[in-house]
């Protein structure tokens, strides 16, 4: 598998199972303006996937679908922070938050790159998550000084770092207000329990019928 | 054999999946039109990658090639080509009588909560810009919401993208 395959399926990866869990609150967040907020975004996150998915599957001669649904967990490259089984609001817009702060750094930097198939679509997804982060930021805003909030973004900050490279570590830690400190970042690779759950019932319709046509 | 021209006047008859008022080109979603033969190359981008009526509307746009006698080859091209500034003004017209608030021009930057929040957003039914903004997100992710407070009714805002 080529580095440009690895970045694609580790993007796609986490857009999937973020939009995943964000599609949780369908139904049962505290207001129907909420409700309607995390089904749209959660929809849009999965279309971001399905498009980076594409792009992989060209090089690797298989489909989005096969690669969404037919890897075994193990094979994901998602970060631990999208899987996290949270569902407690103060976390869940924390997740909300950090997330679309380290998503806008890694856009902008597939933006800038040389590959214009992908900067292409880096730069369609970035005018798409314009609305996700004032989602967040509108909720961080409000949240700002509330400790069970604030004491949520810095349990998960160790687990936001493991979503970016290296180099773009230091940009998100200014953009949050909280310190790099590599030896504490959760990295990709590792899966939490939580993952297996997830891909379990994400694929077990599919699973049901193996190779059929839906 | 089939002209451009025509795949261009057969392709102004395709609704939107989701807002059928509006066809595929007055959506501005469709990039190009080329024919070599009898294929016929059929570019186009989606309006939000999220949009569930993607495979719809590639169905679509093969069936309408297929029925002038065309061999279709329809190509999705997800790049950032597509902004709410190619909807045509037809098609700005037929949105707003249709109730849906065509988008804002797009700004330099990216759109601001500020901006959603000021009064340029005018309601499609009794045109006043008495409007407020109830919700970023709507029935498709390309929509918001708004409340008109002289009208007293809410209306769907197209996001500027």
């Amino acid at each position: 598998m080529n580095e440009r395959v690895q970045l694609l399926l580790s993007t796609a990866d986490d857009e999937l199972i973020v939009g995943w869990r964000d599609s949780e609150w369908t139904g049962i967040a505290p207001t129907l303006e909420e409700d309607v907020a995390f089904s749209s975004i959660a929809q849009n996150e999965i279309g971001h996937a399905r498009a980076l998915y594409e792009l992989a599957a060209a090089e690797l001669g298989t489909n989005a679908d096969a690669l969404a649904f037919d890897r075994s967990p193990h094979e994901y490259r998602c970060a631990p922070l999208v899987e996290l089984h949270l569902l407690e609001w103060a976390h869940t817009i924390a997740r909300r938050y950090l997330y679309e702060e380290a998503d806008r750094l890694r856009i902008d930097a597939l933006m800038r790159s040389a590959d214009t198939e992908l900067a292409g679509l880096a730069a369609k997804i970035d005018r798409e998550e314009t609305y996700h982060r004032l989602h967040a930021e509108l909720w961080a805003d409000r949240l700002r000084d509330e400790p069970r909030f604030r004491a949520a973004v810095e349990e998960l900050w160790p687990y936001a770092l493991g979503l970016l490279e290296p180099e773009l570590r230091p940009e998100l830690a200014r953009r949050i207000g909280l310190r790099v400190d590599s030896t504490q970042a959760i990295e990709r690779g590792e899966h939490t329990p939580a993952l297996a759950e997830l891909w379990h019932e994400m694929t077990e319709v599919r699973r049901s019928e193996p190779g059929a046509e839906w | 054999m089939v002209t451009a021209e025509q795949v261009w006047h057969a392709l102004e008859e395709i609704p939107d999946p989701e807002i059928p008022v509006i066809s595929l080109v007055d959506l501005g979603v469709i990039r190009d039109v080329r024919v070599d033969g009898t294929r016929v190359h059929v570019s186009f981008t989606p309006t939000f990658l999220g949009c569930p009526a993607l495979e719809a509307m590639k169905r679509a746009l093969e069936q309408t090639v297929s029925e002038l006698g065309g061999e279709p080859d329809v190509e999705v091209v997800s790049d950032d080509s597509w902004s709410t500034d190619r909807i045509t003004p037809t098609g700005r017209e037929k949105l707003r009588e249709a109730g849906f608030a065509p988008p804002a021009p797009r700004a330099a930057g990216p759109t601001t909560l500020v901006q959603l929040q000021s009064k340029a957003f005018r309601c499609p039914y009794c045109g006043s810009t008495e409007t407020r903004l109830e919700n970023i997100f709507g029935p498709t992710p390309c929509r918001s919401i708004r409340w008109c407070e002289s009208c007293r009714q809410p209306f769907e805002q197209f996001k500027t993208i």
